[in-house]
């Protein structure tokens, strides 16, 4: 049999030269937007205004304009807080995990996993603060010398979610930007107008293609990787540890940190897959992000959403398993009891319907996959929703119990979330290049030398 | 362009086996200072340019080391040393508890000092001034073409030989690199008066609008919420209650305070300068915890050696010496009525002070009064 024969197939399609794939992937910061775009663009700008109406509220009058109340403290701020940290996991595990794993197919959705990982984890990293109720004394988070002579609770989870998120915002922006450089470099000698070849000298630092630099940027690439790998494991660990570490029934479960890394990954891909799939069809990227990545992706939804299936049974095995009266209540409370409706919505999407993901047909087919992964996003928020509200709702102390009614800002500060995150989204497609075009080059086919081996290994 | 010098000459290739081939050959006759400028990094081509292992690695080691120290030691020493408190029952130095924060700065100062460290140090970037920049080379190989690129530097390089080179091993276009000298001798001027204004003028910005937002912007309604609030404090008058205007209420007749006897010689001083003795003997711990509770409560009015020289800047009157005939000649319990029920302006202080510490009080104030009028025996 033949080399070729056993070969795999190349990730891009249709045999582009490099100069298409300039051409290709810079088209959409080239020309000047259509009414398509703009449209968009006011949809999510609206939405975000929506939202940014609703902060303002709260700052003024303050955060009793939520529903949130006693017993249920945390709701739809923490709700989305994770939600978005969530989201954001996709991209890390596609730029790093995938990388590490030598997966040649992600080259054509790395940047644009770690664009919205940043993007999710700006807008995540809201809630905290519009949470705390004064976010102008956020600053008090940090540990800092000051005349009080006192310093922050380095023993408490929501410590550590600080330093989790901010640790994750500054190395996947580091890791984002190292991978933007050379493309960079790529706009700045095909910039045609002056100011666009100003901006992009400065963005690219000067990049000059030297194999002296590429070897270097390889290896801190390979760093980056290998650093954000454990980072993005810690980052939904140490989430989930702001609700295991209490004692709260339904809460205080050691399955929390691999079931809410597992859940990150499944919405993050949902995410991601959503996007991409109206990405590549008005950018015209077919070839690029090819359906078979995007069946590629559909398999890890599959595979996350399954563990996440596994979770869910897991915790009512234990609830029965441990013998706690409290655990065992809290979780058929949550399956029959007043919020049964979130409960159901949560299992459906998220266990039930990606098992059509093991149909071939199915897992190809561009229209269901969008509407499983539309679905999958609407059940993870519940599935937030489910932990932390009916888990508060229902606590230690019957005559404390509540049934917990969001108000419309809450509503109104979920719709702005989408559209903050929507809206960076879309600057970032105009700005620029959504896929890597360095990368894309290094996988064509015949781009890189071919391996004959009397010739390689001779010469050390 | 004037004063031109040469940089370099360098050769564009079309295929990636092309450029493997002549990066092999150019180490080969020996140059040393070229430089191979791809699309994207070429597998092999470190090993065919013979580049040496990539010293990142260590930088990440050092970045992160440093920053797994630090952060274990500031925790150590802030939760341990600077401020230790009792948290959920856990030693003062929990450490489980330092593991996720610790593992975070190990991750941020690995990661963020190695890519400053390559771009700043290894690669001196920025720098968008270098001869190859806005070169038709450049344009080529940040597109579809490979380039190789000899400098002038080189002990070998002579122009015609190394042009003549290039075209042997099969560059398709070969170009001759120039820059300018006055680019090359241009020193950056820290002390020009537009990037000193720069500086002053920007620091002000910063400074004022810190000053703005923290000292100003922070009590400005909305932000003082939480300070001016619709509630009464103590001190501030008031009519929410009546006509007293006092917003601070008087406890009801006949309240007594929790764990306290009533004093049985209420309205009664004399029959209390008769009957009560001081319990306590005049010890020198009881004299210093006299002198403590007299300072904290006594001394306001009638200062720290009981003379009537109050400190309240004449919000009250001033109260008479405490070594007077009269006082002097008062028994122990006579005191400790006054300091038990007050008198005149003065109010009790038995919500403030238990009865071992009034007594303490007394002798200290005894002490005092023997001090101020010794006798000749004292001294001996």
């Amino acid at each position: 049999m033949s080399i070729e024969a056993i070969k795999e197939p190349s990730v891009i399609e249709g045999r582009p030269t490099f100069v298409d794939i300039d051409e290709q992937i810079s088209a959409p910061i080239d020309k000047s937007p259509n009414i398509k775009y703009f449209i968009a663009l006011g949809i999510t700008s609206t939405m975000l205004l929506i939202g940014i109406i609703c902060i303002g509220a709260t700052f003024f009058y303050g955060i009793g304009l939520w529903g949130n109340n006693n017993p249920v403290g945390w709701a739809f701020d923490i709700i989305n807080f994770v939600f978005w940290v969530g989201i954001g996991h996709a991209g890390t595990l596609i730029s790093a995990i995938l990388f590490l794993f030598r997966q040649k197919w992600r080259t054509g959705i790395a940047r644009f996993a770690e664009g919205m990982t940043i993007f999710a984890v700006m807008t995540a990293a809201l809630f905290p603060l519009i949470h705390v109720g004064r976010p102008w004394l956020a600053g008090y988070l940090f540990p800092y010398p000051n005349q009080h002579h006192l310093w922050v609770n380095f023993t408490s989870p929501l410590l550590w979610d600080v330093f989790a998120v901010s640790t994750y915002f500054t190395v996947s922006f580091v890791f984002w930007y190292i991978g933007l450089i050379p493309d960079f470099a790529t706009l700045r000698d095909r910039a045609k107008s002056r100011i666009k070849k100003i901006v992009y000298s400065i963005l690219s630092l000067g990049w000059r293609f030297s194999n002296r630099h590429w070897h270097n940027y390889e290896m801190i690439y390979l760093i980056l990787a290998g650093f954000a790998t454990p980072l993005v494991l810690s980052v939904h660990t140490i989430v989930s540890f702001d609700f295991a570490v209490s004692i709260m029934p339904g809460w205080h479960t050691t399955i929390f940190p691999p079931y809410f890394v597992a859940g990150a990954v499944f919405s993050g891909f949902a995410m991601v897959q959503n996007v991409l799939i109206i990405i590549r069809k008005i950018f015209n990227f077919e070839h690029i992000i090819t359906l078979n990545t995007l069946e590629k992706m559909n398999k890890i939804m599959l595979a996350t959403g399954t563990m996440v299936g596994y979770a869910y049974g897991m915790e009512f095995f234990i609830a029965w398993y441990s013998g706690s009266q409290f655990e065992s209540f809290v979780f058929v409370n949550r399956a029959f009891g007043p919020y049964a409706w979130a409960y159901w919505i949560m299992v459906s999407c998220n266990v039930v319907f990606p098992q059509l993901f093991w149909f071939k047909k199915i897992r190809r087919n561009i229209a269901i996959m969008f509407v499983i992964a539309v679905l999958v996003n609407v059940g993870m928020w519940f599935e937030r929703f489910v932990i932390i509200v009916t888990s508060l709702a229902h606590d230690f102390m019957p005559s404390s119990w509540a049934y917990y009614k969001p108000t419309l800002v809450d509503f109104g500060i979920l719709i702005g979330s989408f559209g903050l995150f929507f809206t960076l989204l879309l600057l970032f497609i105009k700005a620029m290049p959504v896929i890597s075009i360095a990368e894309v080059k290094a996988v064509l086919d015949g781009a890189q030398p071919h391996h004959t081996h009397n010739g390689g290994h001779n010469e050390k | 362009m004037k004063n031109k010098m040469i940089y370099g000459v360098t050769g564009i290739f079309d295929t990636p086996d092309e450029i493997i081939s002549a990066a092999k050959q150019v180490k080969a006759i020996g140059f040393e200072r070229f430089d191979v400028h791809t699309p994207y990094p070429i597998h092999g081509m470190p090993k065919a340019m013979k580049l040496g292992a990539s010293p990142l690695g260590y930088f990440a080691l050092v970045f992160g080391l440093t920053g797994a120290f630090a952060a274990f030691a500031l925790m150590t020493y802030l939760m341990g040393y600077n401020y230790p408190l009792i948290i959920s029952g856990k030693p003062f130095i929990p450490i489980p508890a330092f593991i996720p924060v610790t593992f975070e700065v190990t991750v941020l100062l690995a990661s963020v000092g190695t890519v400053l460290a390559m771009l700043f140090l290894l690669f001196k970037f920025p720098n968008n001034s270098h001869p190859l920049h806005d070169t038709e080379y450049i344009k080529r190989v940040s597109s579809d073409k490979f380039g190789i690129c000899i400098e002038a530097k080189d002990e070998k390089f002579r122009e015609d030989e190394v042009i003549e080179f290039l075209k042997s091993i099969g560059a398709k276009h070969v170009e001759v690199i120039y820059y300018d000298n006055e680019t090359l001798n241009f020193k950056v001027n820290i002390f020009e008066w537009k990037f000193v204004t720069f500086l002053v003028v920007s620091a002000l910005v910063v400074s004022g609008a810190t000053y703005i937002v923290l000292n100003k912007l922070m009590f400005a309604s909305p932000f003082n919420w939480m300070m001016e609030q619709n509630r009464i404090d103590a001190q501030v008058e008031s009519k929410f209650f009546g006509k007293d205007n006092f917003s601070m209420r008087v406890a009801p007749v006949g309240t007594v305070s929790r764990n306290s006897n009533q004093f049985k010689f209420s309205g009664q001083p004399e029959l209390a300068d008769a009957k009560l003795v001081n319990p306590l003997i005049p010890t020198e711990e009881n004299l210093r915890k006299g002198m403590k509770k007299y300072d904290i409560y006594c001394s306001p009015c009638h200062g720290y050696h009981g003379l009537g020289d109050a400190r309240l800047n004449g919000q009250f009157p001033n109260p008479p010496s405490l070594h007077s005939e009269k006082v002097r000649n008062w028994g122990d319990g006579h005191i400790f009525y006054v300091i038990t029920e007050g008198q005149n302006s003065m109010p009790s202080y038995s919500s403030q002070l238990t009865n071992e510490e009034k007594w303490a009080i007394v002798l200290y104030v005894r002490a005092l009064q023997r001090a101020m009028n010794a006798k000749e025996e004292d001294l001996k």
